[in-house]
């Protein structure tokens, strides 16, 4: 409930519609671009959005910093975040329910006694390495499954087996970034800079590694998007979060370089705040990445 | 009102009223002005019409009790008739019983939906099973186990539909070859589709079931009594959605079973054409009409196809290019992944051949090239 | 701050204020209404006879898809988000939105949005053709090329909807009058404030459902192709996870506009103030629990298929709720008929109307029969049109005097009500006839015994497109040249801080907050 009595609203501002036409020529340019098109109205569109953000976000917290924000203003800001990480949680949600859907219950149907007039031979597995497409048209197959899957391979390769490693970093990065957030509460400002820098570095070491996976199970073990529903839903879901630990990052990033210029103290460091929220959050869709897609396998 | 509202008020009403009134005299008039659902004639079109009824009229009940409280105090407590306002705006039992009323309502209705649901859903102990599979824009039937399959398309001719002829009866609700079915016996549908999803809706059955790409869905029919039913595509599938009716013969059962040794003496002679060999001439005109009726649904009957989604039979590099074989190709095994589909299973060798002879030759295409039935069967052996 | 409007495009263009903001939601959302509204035209037209008499097939299915998708993403969600732009921040006496810059970004993505969707109609291959529930494989492997288009443009548009919710929200809680507390909370607040939190939820499903179809179409993924072990329903599962829900986003604050219209004309407080946020928060819940009755025919388990029944037959009771609840605070009220009044009349009767068609559609065994025939078309226009549409004219009238200070002429209203009731039913009553004789939606061309009710169906729209045309001349006369009102009440009845504010109302309004006893 409001107990400010000046609100402060903005004046006139040339931003949002740069945004939007940045976000149209986007929707636009890549319409065209996924279907042979060339990327140039992409890349304009792109473009012109970064540099709208940037000016946007340094307009935000140059505003701040001048002390322009109200206690509720900022309140504002933090229910905006808040609910932007539930509409992400919602975005993730499809993707771990379809994951559910094709493996507990299309999947089955599929193999069962009245589609063998359509599959005969099918086998309800998972993960699916062979698809009903193999199995009917054998060498014509458009969607030939994978050579091999990306399950827990056994205690002996414990070690080798990079989702273990990546969970590793992620849950560990989620402490630093604790330790981070504690630290500026205190206001010390050494141990934030240090600790968030270390968690920037967990993130990026998590992205490599996940490269490092991708190119793995593209040249290696003929595991790719194409290969069928297994596949498929396996690089959507850690594809997806993949694109949000680098979003993750790259907001860290920027509050890193907020910290080294001063910015935040004990009182107010929400911007700092809201990108941790948002790396707790990717931190937990890991956490069920981890069991569904790869232990659970 | 005021009176120029009362004019527009006249002004609007008098066609749909004069339209209402003047309703032609016609043999079928109280079909043409159905207001409800058919009775059907099978013990589920009937539960189900039993059902549709009972909750019709709980609807009408509510409803007017609910409006004849609303119309009530709209007259009643008018202020122009001099009410004042009262200034309650709560009531505990009030509100408890217009919410366990409704609820209670609703159980009712809940008991015999379950029951008929079970009813639909019994696919067990069938007598016949029948394998309907929708493609772009027909159905196949295949009777499982007798070795007869037949495709069954629309055969209201592109003329009525473009209104350069008159209409006839069944406009839109006739097809090349119906399906049959023998009378009282229960029969299990195999649904499925090649392409898109498509949906199998026969009313008087009280049948409707998608047919879903990849996946057998089941459901089943009774008939009770012999004649002819019509049905539709309920799923939009793409342009021909309105244009893939389904038509059900249902025959005492001596009559289907004379039907289905009938037809399979017809297939076996299919069969023995593939080995003739035809001329030029013959294969065209039969090509001409296989196409405007298998093909020119997408391709067009001037062979032009509509730009950006059906692509032109004239002088692609398919239809006139040097291997015959990329030509069968695409016509027996279609092209996975659009909506060309493989004609292979869907038309008999002489069909196929005799198509392929007349894209090859017609508007202006002149490749001179004669493919026969056999080249057909050789290819398909081939494989 | 106290200075009034910037002069000339930039207004618009570059505006963080709440009441611009809305202003130019309502006039983009009109715009929409008459292009949806025009596409259904050309559908009733080609469908007044049988035969294909001025488009082809192919084009139909276009006009099918684009005047489903315009009318429910492009006029009725962006008009209540107008409404709400407007309405929020003077009902609970705040002095703009949360997050104004936000707000302005939400809006101006809309025309791109809808620009990027309605150029497809002119490409080759031309519009999306799958219908406006875009099931795949139709929409994706069946697809015309310019599907792509479609897919970025509901991307950006989810994304405004995402943002303009998150502003809702942090408004609603963030930014009330001391003394506002939530259960003081106007109605249409309350419902705002549910439907905002409804398209956080589903607006991000939306968004996977399309992202899977761009990559099933461009990328060789399998979600909804059986060869690789996907299944074509679970776009069905996903769309309808969105679409049910979306049709409350649709109908909660028409339900709200409802509750401040009928109390006002019948001089009484609203009935049942909190069982109506209850029920309206039931709604809500029940809404993400009942998705699948929209795929009783896809060949669900016979489990699933009764718990989605028995479901979806409960929401009727929290809607029973609210029904009885407006017809109580008619009741024994000092009643008079002003336009806003008779629409909203209008409103609950056809609502309910739609309502019963939509619990006889829910009975399963039945759906059997309805489903995809003109029966259900029938069930949804009587909520959405005599639903959403009556009741935002509704808002329009009842507020327009308010924003502009500028009185309407209610004699043409009362004749423009009249034609639009009339041309309604004429319209859609018959519908119910042509789906339970078996006339399947989604149809360019019907068998002769459908040749009748369509004639009328078709005579009752043009009579309700006129009608709109008459709403359009009204609204530009009453702001151009109605009759000045001053009183800040406007009407006898009215409560609420909305109305303490002076007519028309000022550029910025509660700069300092109020006081809520
Ligand atoms: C504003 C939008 C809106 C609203 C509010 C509703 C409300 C309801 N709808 Fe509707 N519906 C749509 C928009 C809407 N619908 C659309 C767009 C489609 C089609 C989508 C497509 O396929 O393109 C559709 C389709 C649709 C279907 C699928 C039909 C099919 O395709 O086969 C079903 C099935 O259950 C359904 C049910 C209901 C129910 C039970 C309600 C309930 O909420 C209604 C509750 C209201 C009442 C019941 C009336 C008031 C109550 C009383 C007076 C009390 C007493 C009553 C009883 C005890 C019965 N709807
Ligand atoms: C809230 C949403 C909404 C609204 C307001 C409407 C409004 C109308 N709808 Fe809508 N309709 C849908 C949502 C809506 N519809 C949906 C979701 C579908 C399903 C789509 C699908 O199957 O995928 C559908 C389908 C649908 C069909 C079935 C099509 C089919 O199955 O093939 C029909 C047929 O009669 C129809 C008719 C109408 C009519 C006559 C109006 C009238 O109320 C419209 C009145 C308004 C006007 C007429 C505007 C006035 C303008 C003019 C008169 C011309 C102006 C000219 C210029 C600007 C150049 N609609
Ligand atoms: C449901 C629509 C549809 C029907 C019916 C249809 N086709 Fe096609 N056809 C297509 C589409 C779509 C393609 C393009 C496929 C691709 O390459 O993506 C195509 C491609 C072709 C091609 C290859 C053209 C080229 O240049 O690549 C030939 C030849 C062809 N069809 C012949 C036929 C014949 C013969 C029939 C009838 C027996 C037929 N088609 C029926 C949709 C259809
Ligand atoms: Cu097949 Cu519609
Ligand atoms: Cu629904």
């Amino acid at each position: 409930m409001s107990t400010e009595s000046n609100y402060y609203v903005p004046e006139q501002s040339r931003l949002p519609i740069m945004a939007a036409t940045g976000l149209g020529f986007i929707a636009y340019g890549a319409g065209s671009w996924v279907q042979g098109g060339n990327a140039m109205f992409f890349l304009a569109g792109a473009l012109i959005l970064a540099f709208t953000l940037y000016t946007w976000f340094s307009l935000v917290i140059k505003e701040n910093m001048a002390g322009m924000n109200s206690d509720q203003l900022k309140r504002s800001y933090v229910w905006g975040m808040g609910w932007f990480i539930f509409s992400e949680v919602m975005f993730f949600a499809v993707f771990f329910g379809s994951l559910y859907y094709v493996r507990n219950l299309a999947l089955p149907w599929l193999g069962n006694e009245t589609n063998t007039l359509l599959w005969d031979g099918f086998e309800a597995a998972w993960p699916l390495m062979t698809t009903p497409d193999m199995v009917a048209n054998g060498e014509a197959a458009q969607f030939v499954g994978p050579a091999e899957n990306m399950s827990f391979p056994g205690w002996g390769k414990l070690f080798s087996w990079l989702p273990l490693w990546n969970t590793i970093i992620l849950m560990s990065s989620s402490v630093t970034v604790h330790i981070a957030h504690t630290a500026i509460k205190n206001n010390n400002r050494g141990k934030f800079n240090l600790w968030l820098g270390i968690t920037v570095a967990l993130g990026a070491i998590f992205l490599v590694l996940q490269v490092v996976e991708y190119m793995h199970a593209y040249q290696h073990m003929g595991l790719t998007l194409e290969t069928g529903i297994y596949g498929t839903t396996f690089f959507m879901l850690t594809g997806f979060h993949g694109a949000h630990v680098t979003m993750g990052t790259i907001m860290l990033l920027i509050q890193f370089l907020r910290g080294l210029k001063g910015h935040f103290n004990a009182e107010d460091q929400f911007g700092f705040e809201a990108a941790s929220w948002y790396w707790h959050f990717v931190d937990v869709v890991w956490v069920g990445l981890f069991i569904f897609v790869y232990i659970l396998a | 009102m005021s009176r120029r509202a009362t004019m527009l008020f006249a002004l609007v009403l008098a066609p749909v009223m004069s339209l209402a009134l003047s309703g032609k005299v016609l043999a079928e008039e109280a079909q043409r002005w159905a207001v409800n659902m058919p009775r059907g004639v099978t013990p589920v079109s009937n539960a189900i019409y039993d059902i549709h009824m009972i909750v019709f009229w709980i609807c009408v009940v509510i409803g007017v009790v609910v409006f004849g409280v609303m119309f009530y105090s709209m007259y009643a407590h008018r202020k122009s008739r001099g009410a004042v306002a009262a200034n309650f705006h709560e009531n505990t039992t009030a509100e408890v019983v217009w919410t366990v009323i409704p609820a209670l309502i609703l159980i009712v209705m809940a008991i015999p939906a379950t029951s008929t649901l079970l009813d639909v859903y019994d696919t067990s102990e069938a007598e016949i099973d029948i394998k309907v599979t929708g493609y772009q824009w027909k159905w196949q039937y295949e009777y499982l186990g007798e070795d007869v399959a037949y495709v069954s398309e629309l055969a209201t001719p592109e003329s009525e539909i473009y209104n350069t002829a008159p209409k006839g009866q069944y406009y839109l609700q006739e097809v090349s070859e119906p399906l049959v079915l023998p009378v009282k016996t229960k029969v299990r549908f195999l649904i499925t589709a090649k392409d898109v999803i498509h949906s199998w809706w026969v009313p008087d059955f009280g049948v409707k079931r998608d047919a879903i790409p990849g996946y057998v869905n089941e459901t089943w029919a009774y008939v009770n009594e012999p004649g002819v039913y019509r049905g539709e595509c309920a799923e939009l599938c793409g342009k021909g959605h309105p244009f893939m009716p389904i038509v059900v013969n249902v025959l005492e059962k001596e009559a289907y079973n004379s039907w289905l040794a009938e037809k399979k003496t017809e297939v076996a002679a299919i069969r023995e054409l593939t080995k003739k060999t035809f001329t030029k001439d013959e294969l065209m005109a039969q090509g001409e009409e296989a196409y405007n009726r298998s093909c020119s649904g997408c391709h067009m009957v001037n062979g032009e196809g509509i730009p950006g989604v059906f692509p032109s039979m004239i002088g692609s590099t398919v239809t006139t290019g040097d291997t015959i074989n990329k030509h069968l190709d695409v016509v027996v095994n279609g092209v996975a992944g659009s909506a060309m589909q493989a004609f292979g299973g869907q038309l008999s060798e002489v069909d196929l051949a005799a198509i392929i002879t007349y894209e090859r030759n017609a508007w202006g295409n002149d490749t001179g090239d004669v493919v026969q039935p056999i080249d057909v069967l050789k290819f398909k052996q081939g494989q | 701050m106290a200075h009034g409007p910037a002069k000339g495009i930039g207004r618009w263009l570059f505006t963080t204020n709440h009441k611009d903001i809305g202003t130019l939601y309502l006039w983009f959302s009109f715009a929409m209404f008459l292009l949806g509204g025009f596409f259904a035209m050309v559908i009733r037209a080609e469908l007044f006879e049988p035969g294909m008499q001025i488009i082809k097939p192919e084009f139909f299915n276009q006009m099918t898809t684009m005047h489903g998708l315009v009318m429910v993403f492009g006029a009725i969600m962006p008009a209540f988000v107008g409404l709400a732009n407007w309405m929020i921040p003077m009902m609970i006496g705040a002095p703009d939105m949360a997050l104004p810059r936000m707000n302005n970004l939400s809006f101006w993505i809309l025309p791109f949005a809808f620009t990027l969707l309605a150029s497809t109609l002119f490409m080759e291959g031309g519009a999306p053709n799958f219908g406006w529930t875009f099931y795949a494989p139709l929409s994706t492997t069946y697809a015309p090329d310019t599907v792509n288009y479609f897919i970025f443009a509901m991307h950006i548009m989810g994304a405004s909807s995402i943002m303009g919710s998150i502003n809702i929200i942090a408004t609603i809680l963030n930014m009330r009058a001391p003394g506002m507390t939530l259960m003081k909370m106007p109605m249409f607040v309350w419902t705002w404030l549910i439907t905002a939190f409804l398209l956080i939820a589903v607006m991000p499903v939306l968004a996977g459902a399309v992202t899977m179809m761009l990559m099933d179409i461009n990328f060789g993924t399998s979600f909804f192709n059986a060869a690789g072990g996907g299944d074509p329903v679970l776009f069905q599962h996903v769309f309808w996870f969105f679409g049910h829900p979306e049709v409350y986003i649709i109908i909660l604050p028409a339900f709200g506009v409802i509750s401040h219209i009928i109390p006002t004309f019948s001089r009484k407080p609203l009935f049942g103030y909190s069982s109506m946020v209850y029920a309206t928060a039931s709604i809500a819940f029940l809404s993400f629990i009942v998705w699948a009755h929209h795929m009783f025919l896809v060949g669900m388990p016979i489990g699933g298929e009764l718990y989605f029944m028995y479901a979806t037959m409960l929401i009727a009771v929290p809607t029973a709720a609210k029904v009885f609840n407006w017809i109580s605070t008619m009741f024994r009220g000092s009643l008079t008929f002003e336009t806003p009044m008779l629409f909203a009349i209008a409103f609950v009767i056809l609502f309910t109307i739609g309502g019963l068609t939509g619990v006889m559609v829910a009975i399963a065994p039945a759906d059997v029969q309805y489903h995809d025939s003109y029966f259900v078309v029938a069930h949804f226009h009587y909520v959405m049109v005599a639903g959403a549409v009556f009741s935002g004219t509704a808002a329009v009238y009842y507020w327009l005097p308010k924003w502009c200070g500028n009185m309407y002429n209610e004699s043409m209203a009362k004749v423009q009500f009249w034609v639009s009731f009339i041309g309604f039913n004429v319209t859609f009553f018959p519908q119910h006839f042509l789906g339970l004789a078996g006339m399947p939606r989604r149809y360019a061309d019907y068998a002769l015994q459908f040749s009748d009710w369509n004639m009328v169906s078709s005579i009752g729209a043009f009579t309700y497109g006129a009608s709109q045309l008459l709403f359009l001349y009204i609204v530009i006369q009453a702001i151009k040249s109605g009759k000045p009102v001053r009183d800040p009440k406007v009407w006898e009845g009215a409560e609420g801080l909305e109305w303490t504010l002076p007519t028309p109302v000022p550029y910025h309004t509660f700069s300092t907050p109020p006081e809520v006893k």
